[in-house]
This record gives C-alpha cells, sequence and structure tokens, in this order.
C-alpha cells in the first residue's frame, strides 16, 4: 500500500537544505562583513599614524625672521616603522618651493584657504603608496602661502594584515558555516521527530486497534491527528455495525433454523421411504451446517466485542481445560474418539475465561470433528514462569503445508475440510482470543505427519 | 681646521674628477668568469678570512672589493650610478636611505631567518655585526690616574687640565664619515652631555678624522691622547697595538652600530650577491659564529640587556637625520660646538 503512495519530496531534506542554504548565505555575509570592516580598519589605522606623523612634523615647523624651518622630529619617521616594515616618503613644501624631502614625491595642491587632511594612494617610485598631507597657511610678505607636509609610506605590511585578516575572516565563515549545518541538520531531525513518532505508532498498532490517538501532538500537527481521529471513529462505528448485523442476522436465522431441524427430525420418524429419509437426513445435515455457521458468527463477534474491551481476572486455565475436556467427552465418545489430558498442576493466568473457553472449545471441537474414528486426540498443557503453552494433537492427517498460513483468516478452510461441517470460523476465534491476550495462535502439523497440533500461547501475568 | 679644509680640498677634488674617492680597491680570484662587485666601509684586511673561504667554494669566481669611506657610498650608488653587486656598510642610516628609496633588491634565503628581526630590514637590509662606539685612551697618557668610566667623567677630567689636552684630542669629522655622523645623531638624540662633550673638545682644539684605524693609530703613536667615537671592535682587533692603547666603552650608555649588507637592485651578480650575503649571516649568526668571523662576538643573538649598551635600530626613523634641514642644522650646531676660534 505504502509503496503505491507518491513522495513528494522529503521535509527533513528540504528543511536542510533551506537551512544550510541560509546559513551558506549568512555565512558568506559574515565573511564580507568582517573582511570590509577590518579592510576599513587597517586603512583608517595607516591613514591616522600616517596623519600623527606628518602632523609631528608640522608642529616642528618654525618660522623666524620670515626664515621657515622645519626640524624633523626623530619620532615622525620612526613612529612609522611601529606599524610594519615599510619605506617611508615625505616631502615638505612651501608654496611651490621644496623645503626637504623627496623631491619628486607628488604632492597635492591644496585649495586656497583649505586646511586639514588629505589622504591618498598613488604610485611612488613603482610602489603603491598612501599618503597624508596636512596644510598650513603661512603669511608671507602679505602673501597667504600654503605649508604642506606629506608622509606616504608603502603598503606591503597592510596587504600582508589584510591577508592574515581575510584569512582569519574566511575561517571565522567557514566555522560559522560548520556550525550551522550541524545545528541545520539537528533542526530539521528534531522538527519532523513528532511526524515520525505519530507514524511510528499508529503504524505499531495491532489491526483490531481502533483507539483514537490521544498523545500530545504539536499544534500544527492537530489537524491532521484530529481528522486521523475522526477517521479511525467512522471506521470503528462502520466495523462494529456490520458486525452487530452480521450477530443479529446469525441470531435471527439460528432460533428458525432450530425448530425447522425439530420438524425434519420429527419427519424423519414418520417416513418409511428410504430416498424420503436420505433426502431429510441431507436437509438436516445442511440446517446443522448452517447452525452452526450462525452459532460461530456469534462467538466471532462476541469474542471481538469482549476482546475490544478485554476485562482480565485471574483463572486456573488447568480447570478450565479439564471441565471443557470432561463436556465434549459424549460426542467424542460418539466416534470413538479417546480425548487424552496431559496436564501438570495448576496454570493460573489473567484474561477472560469465556473467551479463552470459547477458543479452547473452537479447536477440540475441530480436531473431533476431522479425526477419525477410533483415533486418539491429545490435549496439553504446559509452559514456565512467563508462559502458558496449551495444545491440541489429532490425528486427523494434518494440513497441507502451504494453506497453514492463511487458515485462521475468516472463512478460509483446509482443502481436507471438503465434506465436513465448518464454518472456517474456529481457528480465527481462537487467533483473534490468544491476540488479546497478548499470546498467539501456532499451527503445525505433528512430526510423524498422521495429524495437526495447534497450539495456544498465553502469557502467564 | 686644517683637516676639515683638507677634506673640503678631497671632496672638490672628487666632485671635479667626477669620481667617488677609493680607498684600497682589490681583487680576489681572477677576474676572467663571473665577478662579483662588493662596495664596502670594512677594510679589506678584516673581511679577507670570509670572502676566502666564499671563493674556495666557489672556483671561477671573483670578488672584486673596493673599500670605501660610508659617505662615499652615497655618492658612488645615488650620485654616480656605479653599479655594484652587494654594499657592505657601517653606516646604517644609509643603508635604510638606499632600501627606503628603492635602490636594493629583497633577498630570502635558507640562512635570513637566522638574523632576527632586528637585525633584518624588509628582507633588505641585513645586519652581520654589532660594535660599539667605544672611547680610546692612550695607556702611556692615562698610566698614572682613574680611568674616565662615562662622558662626565671625560668632561671633568679634559676641563681640569686643558693644556695638558690641548691639541691631543680626536673624534670623527661628522662632515666627511657616515658612521662618526650615525654616532654623533644618535648621541645627540640620547644624552645632552653629548654637546657639552664636544664643546669641550672644540675648545681644546679637537683633530677631526675620517676613520676608525686612523685615530687607533694616532693614540698608538701618541699624537694623541683620546679618541672618541671610534670602532671598538677595530681597537680591540689591533692586538699590536694592545700595549699602547686603552678601549673604554662609556657606562652610561655605549651606541651599537649593525653592520649591514644591502643587495643592490641592479646587480649583475645577484645570485652571487645573495650567496655572499648568506656567507657573511651564517658565519656571523651561526652559534657559535664560523672560525674566520672577524668581528668580535656573537652578535648577541638577543639584544644586550641593560641600559648601558644601546644598539641602533633599523628602521626609517635613521632616515630623519639624512633629511637635508636635519643634517644642515646639525652639521652647523656639531661646527659652532667644535670648531671655536
Amino acid at each position: 500500500m505504502s509503496d503505491r503512495l507518491r513522495s513528494s519530496g522529503s521535509i527533513r531534506r528540504r528543511l536542510t537544505i533551506q537551512l544550510v542554504g541560509s546559513a551558506a548565505v549568512l555565512a558568506a555575509l559574515l565573511f564580507l562583513i568582517v573582511q570590509t570592516f577590518t579592510r576599513e580598519l587597517a586603512e583608517e589605522t595607516h591613514d591616522r599614524i600616517l596623519l600623527a606623523s606628518a602632523t609631528s612634523i608640522m608642529d616642528a615647523v618654525s618660522v623666524r625672521a620670515r626664515e621657515v624651518s622645519v626640524d624633523l622630529p626623530y619620532a615622525a619617521l620612526s613612529m612609522l616603522s611601529n606599524v610594519s616594515d615599510d619605506r617611508v616618503f615625505y616631502r615638505v613644501v612651501l608654496g611651490a618651493e621644496t623645503l626637504t624631502g623627496y623631491d619628486d614625491l607628488p604632492v597635492p595642491r591644496p585649495e586656497p584657504r583649505a586646511i586639514g587632511a588629505m589622504f591618498e594612494t598613488l604610485v611612488y617610485k613603482g610602489e603603491s603608496v598612501r599618503m597624508a598631507t596636512t596644510v598650513r597657511w603661512l603669511s608671507r610678505n602679505g602673501v597667504s602661502t600654503p605649508l604642506t607636509i606629506s608622509v606616504a609610506q608603502t603598503r606591503t605590511g597592510q596587504t600582508e594584515r589584510l591577508a592574515d585578516l581575510t584569512r582569519t575572516a574566511l575561517l571565522l565563515g567557514a566555522g560559522f558555516f560548520a556550525v550551522a549545518v550541524l545545528l541545520a541538520v539537528w533542526t530539521a531531525q528534531s522538527s519532523i521527530r513528532p511526524l515520525r513518532e505519530l507514524a511510528g505508532m499508529v503504524s505499531r498498532r495491532g489491526p483490531t486497534d481502533l483507539r483514537p490517538v490521544t498523545r500530545p501532538v504539536p499544534a500544527e500537527m492537530a489537524p491532521l491527528v484530529r481528522s486521523l481521529n475522526s477517521f479511525i471513529d467512522r471506521l470503528r462505528l462502520s466495523l462494529s455495525r456490520s458486525e452487530d448485523f452480521i450477530a443479529e442476522a446469525a441470531h435471527r436465522v439460528r432460533t428458525p433454523l432450530a425448530t425447522v431441524r425439530t420438524q425434519a427430525e420429527n419427519t424423519l420418524h414418520r417416513i418409511e421411504r428410504p430416498e424420503n429419509r436420505n433426502a431429510l437426513r441431507e436437509m438436516i445435515r445442511a440446517i446443522d451446517e448452517s447452525s452452526r455457521a450462525a452459532g460461530q458468527l456469534l462467538d466471532h463477534a462476541m469474542v471481538s466485542f469482549r476482546a475490544d474491551s478485554l476485562e482480565r481476572t485471574p483463572f486456573d486455565l488447568t480447570d478450565l481445560v479439564a471441565e471443557l475436556v470432561n463436556r465434549l467427552r459424549p460426542v467424542a465418545d460418539l466416534k470413538d474418539i479417546e480425548l487424552f489430558l496431559e496436564i501438570s498442576g495448576p496454570h493460573v493466568m489473567s484474561g477472560d475465561p469465556i473467551l479463552v473457553q470459547n477458543a479452547v472449545r473452537n479447536l477440540l471441537d475441530n480436531a473431533i470433528k476431522y479425526a477419525p474414528e477410533e483415533s486418539r486426540v491429545i490435549v496439553s498443557l504446559a509452559g514456565d514462569a512467563t508462559t502458558h503453552v496449551l495444545c491440541i494433537r489429532d490425528a486427523a492427517g494434518g494440513f497441507h503445508e502451504d494453506e497453514i498460513d492463511g487458515l485462521t483468516e475468516r472463512f478460509v478452510r483446509g482443502r481436507n475440510a471438503e465434506g465436513t461441517v465448518g464454518s472456517g470460523l474456529g481457528l480465527t476465534i481462537a487467533r483473534e482470543v490468544a491476540e488479546a491476550h497478548g499470546g498467539r495462535l501456532d499451527i503445525a502439523n505433528t512430526k510423524d505427519g498422521a495429524g495437526a497440533c495447534v497450539c495456544l500461547h498465553f502469557p502467564s501475568a | 681646521m686644517r683637516l676639515s679644509a683638507l677634506s673640503l680640498c678631497l671632496t672638490l677634488w672628487a666632485a671635479i674628477a667626477g669620481a667617488f674617492e677609493v680607498e684600497e680597491h682589490a681583487l680576489f680570484g681572477a677576474a676572467d668568469g663571473r665577478v662579483l662587485r662588493i662596495l664596502s666601509t670594512t677594510d679589506t684586511h678584516i673581511l679577507r678570512p670570509l670572502i676566502d673561504s666564499f671563493l674556495d667554494a666557489r672556483p671561477g669566481v671573483a670578488v672584486d672589493y673596493l673599500s670605501v669611506s660610508s659617505a662615499e657610498v652615497m655618492r658612488a650608488i645615488v650620485d654616480e650610478g656605479e653599479r655594484f653587486d652587494l654594499v657592505l656598510s657601517s653606516a646604517m642610516d644609509l643603508q635604510i636611505k638606499l632600501a627606503n628609496d628603492g635602490y636594493t633588491r629583497p633577498h630570502r634565503s635558507a640562512w635570513t631567518p637566522l638574523v632576527p628581526d632586528w637585525g633584518n630590514w624588509r628582507d633588505h637590509v641585513f645586519a652581520f655585526s654589532q660594535e660599539t662606539a667605544s672611547v680610546v685612551l692612550s695607556r702611556a697618557a692615562f698610566a698614572d690616574q682613574d680611568l674616565p668610566r662615562t662622558r662626565q667623567d671625560l668632561i671633568d677630567l679634559l676641563r681640569s687640565d686643558p693644556d695638558r689636552f690641548q691639541g691631543r684630542v680626536g673624534t670623527y669629522d661628522v662632515a666627511v664619515s657616515g658612521l662618526g655622523y650615525l654616532f654623533a645623531t644618535q648621541d645627540a638624540r640620547t644624552a645632552e652631555s653629548y654637546w657639552r662633550l664636544m664643546e669641550v673638545l672644540g675648545g681644546l682644539q679637537v683633530k677631526l678624522y675620517c676613520c676608525s684605524g686612523e685615530m687607533i693609530e694616532a693614540v698608538a703613536e701618541g699624537r694623541i691622547d683620546m679618541a672618541y667615537n671610534v670602532l671598538g671592535s677595530y681597537a680591540r682587533a689591533r692586538t699590536d697595538l694592545a700595549e699602547s692603547i686603552l678601549v673604554i666603552e662609556p657606562e652610561e650608555y655605549t651606541n651599537m652600530m649593525m653592520r649591514t649588507a644591502v643587495i643592490m637592485r641592479d646587480a649583475a651578480e645577484p645570485d652571487l650577491a645573495g650567496a655572499f650575503a648568506d656567507h657573511l649571516i651564517a658565519a656571523a649568526w651561526s652559534d657559535p659564529p664560523a672560525p674566520d668571523y672577524p668581528f668580535p662576538g656573537p652578535p648577541a643573538t638577543d639584544r644586550p640587556e641593560g641600559a648601558s649598551l644601546r644598539p641602533i635600530s633599523l628602521g626609517p626613523g635613521l632616515l630623519v637625520f639624512l633629511d637635508r634641514l636635519k643634517r644642515q642644522r646639525f652639521l652647523e650646531e656639531w661646527r659652532n660646538a667644535v670648531q671655536q676660534e
């Protein structure tokens, strides 16, 4: 049934892929943000120290008798070596005249009255350098003249540091992604767990277990479980209705059948002609068969009902079996069948004695019915601390091996049953009783192949 | 005064001749194969054992070794565009300037990690020695008195007896010697006492020299009694003069210079230059240093502890005193202190 169900994909897989996908996007985003941030931070730090250097040179500018002089502080350049071992260039320009430094360092021409710092990245002496420029306006001969001080440094160290930071950011992103993947798998697993639990719970149920699902489920699953419960309810109602109907029908049929049988027996005594007597005997046999079938249908309905609401009481299986054997002994005697009882000690079990009696009687009925005349039916009761095993062995020739598995289905009869009165419900009833008590029914042929061995297993407690 | 006039003449002569001034020119090996051209401020005889061991392992290779004063290095490379493969110099600031201004190429090999971080600038400048700026005294002149232990002691001593020391003290001419300028600027950075000492020396008609070797010999021959800022390694290497000179490291601080190697960007034999740099590095930084390593060693693989030994760090800070205005100003101040009429 489930093989034919078309799958539209796995929720877990979809959830995992979506979570992993978003984790990948987040990790990439994290990497980009960290990288951008560190790059900006590194550049800003570099700019600041370059500006600090330029400012310290500016502080060392002295104007004496219109002579502008710069006394380069030692720290101005040595502070740059704290950042990295990079090449350092500087230039001090007053108006159009280079006071000192690298004459060919391209410095920006300040806008008139511009003050403050300027930063630019340029190529000098074949290498990319970052340059900070600071401007001060001096009045020379009444003309405002800019004094610009530029300090530049190559960026090898910064590039290396950024590569380091990029590696760190990459590791950070990858680590984040790895953790997120683990979490995604875990989340997907745990979010479908209630669904799997519900499925497991429903599929583990026995074939007759039609109780509603009562255990708590997540709110999202409540509608599903509610409709499942209502479906189960309808199914149970429909089943019990049909079983009621069958029981009612069997009951209604059985009573008139008894009347018909009595009449037929009376008539049989009165008529003399052999062909008429034979016809009547056939009639009585057919009536017996119908009556027995109706009886078993009733039994079955009763068993189904009682098994659904099993009321357990402790009773001794030994007494029950011994009484049944005694009750059926007259029937067996008719066919000269010897009922042989192998019982050792009491076997107390907990269950519904009426059901168990019904099951055992059906099995015994079968054995007596199919066993040849002057044979022996052995009823044995054994067991250990956990299980009681009740076995009934006959010498009726046994079952065909290939049909054993299907024998306990309703209305299935063995091929050797042709010509014998029966409905095919006896084994079904026995099996349902055993299962209602948590036990099972085993059907096999005896080792010598002379007959069948049918065993009921009941748990002790 | 006389000496600076002489140096001016020399400078003029060099400018007219259009060539830098070579102190010593030596060719090791046969010049018909590959030739490694080295421009160096280290006296030829000091590096000879290392050059020999270098050539022993490389038949068919020759070393063309030009020994010059440290200021001449800049003239040769920057002003005259001479091509060399390797430049070895004690003027750390000038070596940094060469590297900073793009005249050098980086070098990485199995040996370069031997150099501690503070002895390696950008894989361009490699230190291969650490040497002190010491005071050299004449044993004869200081035989019967306590030796000065600090600059202040020296100042007190010189002031106490000006007649005795008149014309009998010497130091570098910082205008001529790159190493002298480096020592002087680092002194000036470190302590005020430097300027007092220079003024005292100026008052004593200090004699100015181009090189440590000449100062050591002047002391040994008794022409002067004291020389300030002399390479301690050179003085101690002259075991033949040990009877007549005393080498003192001032106790309050002693500058330590690193001799460095740079490989030139336009080197004709960059591989040989790299190999020679590795040879120097291996000799200097192996523990213990190679037997043919000529400098007092081993160069401390950790920076010397304590306040007295003050290593000059490699870095762009050294460029500051090479600034045109800064240098002008410093030389002016120095001349004012030293050259008193």
